[in-house]
């Protein structure tokens, strides 16, 4: 009996000097990100987004003061796996954040859930990871990739539009973004579901038989650049007064408006945050983004700063002491911050639920193109895969 | 005086290469046996291009279709493991990849070898974007995404998820194809090649079918290059069009004449050189590229015999 | 199809195509008479593009921005020939692939440096941004006309600086008979300078054309490069002429290709068109030094 409390007071003892140590040592987080090439906008917007939301709790996180080690992946899913292990081997990182594109998320994934270090995306969010291969060690705090695309679904629905005409790119993403659209649109027709090129610059060909096709709405998954193009070409066919554009927040995001000009104006979108969304920590970040960046920031920015709120608030629950996976689990699945997307809580796959709302593409009082709320589609949604992931 | 040099570099460089993993095992840094991995892996892809680029004069610039087949025909057989075809045996995916490379080179080499100079250079690219865009169309294979495999191959006796034994096998594979390579240089077949690449008219004019040399050599540098992109889908347990990028072709490329064109040792120089320069420079800046750059320029107006040259300044290419 | 869209998918397809023929043009002077293989040809099509929707900006102006834009990207051009292009004349093209691939990178980060990894923007010149009716009934963007207008154009003052002028005559001397240029004691490095600033030139008016139409982002010029090399491969190195027949084939195969194929062929439509002609005639369809 007393041996065993002796054991225990020098466990406690033992753990409490580890722990005091380990508070002292700063927190070494690996920010895996696409830095160079043409996917280089989102990735710096990830970056700049965590680094002022580490600013904003108090230049540390958890009261931890912080390493951020970077790695450009390149877009390149056999580099990124590289740097993954290299800052888990070498850099011996308490946790794994960031990561921009769907194909170097699932490349990194087996070395760092086999390594049991902690992943927190802060973008990709792959429907795989979401259901059959969600782990204890992976947390989402953007959206999983169809969520957008349900909302617009059901709003496009909702408005009661008969004939409507999809495009995306042709590979997973652009699938399952038109599959997620038309999970939540009925009481119509899909008159067309069109697939191009990836990276393809020009649509006229693609647009005349969409004009032909005579649609009255039009849903397009056309992300970064291919957004612009795709944009200012509808707009400059004249079919932007014929028939309305409707499409996700990635291709009405402020990575992509500067570039649209007027062609965009005017489009509804959906997303899980507007830069005017009511809340109190959403205004200080955005006047706070658009002092330090002088840009106004994406949605990308606005998860990547939301995600270092996240680890500040888990941090601090555990005192610092990230090694206590299961309580710095549990701090994390808790979810006590406040998000600049109002609600915000983790499902059992460690996506959150969380509002998706519409929004316009306007410009704001300086001239610049950026979004503005204009209602709720969804309340606290939850993604179609978390049946699917065997954590309770 | 250099001859010893170069000698004390190579048997050094091969006996540090061997002793690589105990060495990183000892000194805590087990990452290390990792990035060597990659290093080795590109260098027998850079040594494959090099047969044909260095020896036969052929400038591919689609090497990396061959290099992303290899890597996909183990995926793929790797993903349909229950089906009757499929397996996740090292003894059988191994070959495979080869087999299917070899394959591809020979279509693609038939056709393409019926032109020379830029026309070459331009159409193995045209068919390399090709395989490129068949991979990102191949929704089931996960199209632009790519494709994870649970695990790498199970090679028996021996344990490739173990970074060291995957490092041996990789080396092993390494060594013993390049003295395949440097026998093959110096045979017949060999001089015949080199000969096509001095002068392949007079090649010609000897009697030699130079077209069916080349094509020969085309189809070992693929089968190789495939064998290569078997291990790489390995390392990574990860497949993806990325692989296949015509911008691979031009960093194989790179490793080749970084190295030393035409060389035994060359490739493997490159191969190390060139990640090592991208890994330090990557570290120091984001925009590292504007540095590679000019770099790359450099390295083709000074140095053109590349690493390998500054140990053997007036050697003949071997 | 109707006919109405069939009209109208042709009318995308010249465009596409004269748009690969100004990129072509450049690219198989270049090729023709100095022997020199360019990778970095679509970076000239980016910077065209850039500085032209910068000076855009600030003045308003389009034509301007064309103006500014067009002698800048020349100017590039020829130092970027002078100081590291002018040496790989006498090398292999191994070198030359590799030497104008560190010049893409080179451009590539430079233009993320100085105008942000973003997509920037160009906006449409106000008298051409509305449609034309090409048949009643059916408008078409007039600035899209305005690019087939402006290609066929510059094919034509190409054909006849080529033909009726003596920098015409020694370029065509040049692509039959390098040493013969050589033996006449022209300045061949002033003309191999004048060529490449010419070519840099018609590179950055195709980016300058293409500006308003697409986002303006760094890589944007190695989209365009392969369908280039596509184009001269199959014109005949060297062959202007071939070019612009190769262009507007690829153009029409390429729209047509992917309004009536499936998706997965589509995307190859070119690179099959480009394998059968090889197969068929290895040195293209008007080889320039037959």
């Amino acid at each position: 009996m007393k041996r065993a409390s002796l054991l225990a007071a020098a466990a406690f003892f033992a753990s409490s000097i580890m722990a005091s140590a380990q508070a002292a040592e700063p927190l070494k987080i690996g920010f895996i990100s696409t830095l160079s090439g043409p996917g280089a906008a989102l990735g710096i917007d990830l970056v700049d987004g965590f680094k002022l939301g580490i600013e904003h709790s108090g230049g540390t996180l958890g009261g931890r003061a912080v390493e951020l080690i970077t790695g450009d992946d390149q877009l390149k899913p056999d580099v990124g796996r590289q740097l993954a292990e290299r800052m888990i081997q070498r850099d011996k990182v308490d946790l794994i954040a960031g990561v921009v594109f769907s194909n170097v998320m699932m490349a990194v994934a087996k070395p760092i859930f086999d390594s049991k270090t902690f992943m927190l995306s802060l973008n990709a969010g792959p429907s795989d990871l979401a259901g059959k291969r969600c782990s204890p060690y992976f947390f989402n705090v953007a959206w999983q990739n169809d969520q957008s695309h349900e909302a617009m679904g059901k709003h496009v629905k909702d408005k009661g539009y008969k004939r409507v005409y999809l495009m995306a790119p042709n590979y997973p993403a652009g699938k399952d973004a038109l599959t997620g659209f038309k999970r939540y649109y009925s009481g119509g027709e899909i008159i067309g579901e069109v697939y191009t090129a990836i990276n393809q610059p020009d649509y006229a060909a693609e647009l005349a038989q969409l004009r032909a096709a005579k649609p009255d709405a039009v849903y397009i998954f056309y992300p970064g650049g291919m957004g612009v193009n795709f944009i200012k070409q509808y707009a400059q066919a004249g079919l932007k007064t014929e028939v309305p554009l409707f499409g996700p927040s990635f291709s009405f995001d402020e990575t992509i408006l500067p570039a649209t000009g007027d062609a965009a104006l005017g489009v509804m979108n959906t997303g899980f945050w507007s830069p005017d969304l009511p809340n109190p920590q959403n205004a200080k970040f955005v006047k706070a983004f658009t002092a330090k960046y002088s840009r106004p920031p994406s949605p990308f920015a606005a998860q990547a700063y939301d995600g270092a709120l996240l680890l500040d608030s888990a941090i601090s629950a555990v005192g610092g002491k990230v090694s206590d996976q299961d309580r710095f689990r549990a701090a994390l699945r808790a979810a006590k911050f406040d998000s600049v997307r109002g609600p915000f809580a983790f499902n059992n796959n460690h996506f959150p639920i969380q509002n998706f709302y519409l929004r316009e593409v306007i410009k704001d009082d300086t001239g610049r193109m950026t979004n503005r709320l204009v209602g709720t589609v969804f309340a606290r949604h939850m993604d179609a895969y978390h049946d699917q992931c065997k954590m309770k | 005086m250099l001859d010893i040099l170069r000698r004390i570099v190579l048997w050094g460089g091969l006996a540090l290469l061997c002793l690589l993993p105990m060495l990183a095992e000892a000194l805590g840094e087990g990452f290390y046996i990792t990035m060597m991995n990659r290093v080795l892996i590109l260098a027998l892809a850079a040594m494959s291009l090099n047969l044909i680029l260095g020896y036969g004069g052929m400038v591919s610039f689609g090497h990396a279709a061959y290099l992303g087949i290899g890597a996909y025909t183990v995926g793929i057989l790797a993903y349909h493991s229950d089906a009757w075809f499929g397996t996740e045996s090292a003894f059988i995916a191994l070959p495979a990849a080869m087999l299917v490379a070899a394959i591809l080179a020979l279509a693609i080499g038939a056709i393409s070898l019926r032109t020379s100079g830029v026309y070459f250079i331009m159409i193995t690219l045209a068919f390399a974007q090709m395989v490129y865009f068949f991979f990102v169309s191949q929704q089931e294979y996960g199209g632009m995404d790519g494709m994870q495999m649970w695990s790498r191959s199970d090679a028996g006796p021996i344990d490739l998820s173990d970074n060291a034994s995957f490092y041996y096998v990789v080396l092993g594979l390494l060594l013993v194809l390049l003295y395949a390579k440097y026998r093959l240089v110096r045979s017949r077949f060999g001089l015949v090649l080199r000969g096509i690449r001095e002068n392949e008219r007079r090649m010609k004019a000897l009697g030699f079918p130079t077209y069916r040399y080349k094509l020969v050599a085309f189809v070992i540098s693929g089968a190789v290059a495939g064998l290569a992109g078997a291990m790489m889908a390995n390392l990574s347990e990860f497949v993806s069009p990325s692989l296949l990028h015509w911008t691979r072709s031009g960093e194989m490329m790179v490793m080749v004449i970084l190295g030393g064109m035409g060389t035994i040792a060359g490739p493997i120089l490159g191969a190390l050189a060139f990640l090592v320069l991208e890994d330090v420079l990557s570290e120091i800046t984001q925009h590292w590229m504007i540095v590679l750059g000019p770099l790359l320029i450099l390295i083709v107006l000074v140095a053109r015999r590349g690493l390998y040259g500054l140990l053997d300044p007036k050697g003949e290419p071997k | 199809m109707t006919l109405l869209l069939f009209v109208e998918q042709v009318l995308n397809g010249l465009q596409l195509g004269v748009m690969l023929f100004l990129m072509a043009a450049g690219m198989t002077l270049v090729f023709g008479i100095m022997g020199l293989i360019n990778l970095a040809h679509g970076s000239l099509y980016m910077i065209g593009a850039y500085v032209a929707a910068t000076v855009q900006q600030a003045t308003g102006s389009f034509l301007v921005g064309l103006l500014v834009a067009l002698p800048v990207a020349a100017l590039v051009g020829m130092a970027v020939e002078m100081i590291a292009l002018r040496r790989l004349y006498p090398r292999d093209h191994l070198d030359q692939v590799l030497a104008t691939f560190g010049l893409i990178l080179f451009f590539n980060e430079l233009v993320k440096i100085v105008w942000g990894p973003q997509a920037y923007f160009m906006a449409m010149p106000d008298m051409l941004s509305g449609s034309v009716d090409i048949i009643p009934g059916i408008p078409y963007p007039a600035y899209r006309l305005a690019i087939v207008a402006t290609g066929l154009a510059v094919a034509i003052l190409l054909y006849l600086l080529i033909t009726r002028t003596r920098i015409g005559m020694l370029i065509r001397a040049g692509a039959t008979n390098r040493e013969m240029v050589n033996a006449l004691g022209v300045n061949v490095d002033r003309l191999y300078t004048i060529v490449f600033g010419l070519g840099a030139a018609l590179a950055a008016l195709a980016g300058i054309m293409a500006g308003p139409i697409l986002a303006l982002e760094v890589g944007m010029g190695e989209s365009i490069l392969i369908l280039t090399f596509v184009v001269v491969v199959i014109g005949g190195i060297g062959s202007v002429r071939g070019a612009f027949v190769a262009a507007l084939l690829v153009g029409i195969a390429d729209t047509f290709g992917r309004v009536l194929l499936p998706p997965a062929i589509a995307e190859m439509t070119i690179y099959i068109l480009m394998a059968a002609i090889l197969v068929w005639r290895p040195q293209g369809l008007f080889p320039a030094h037959a």
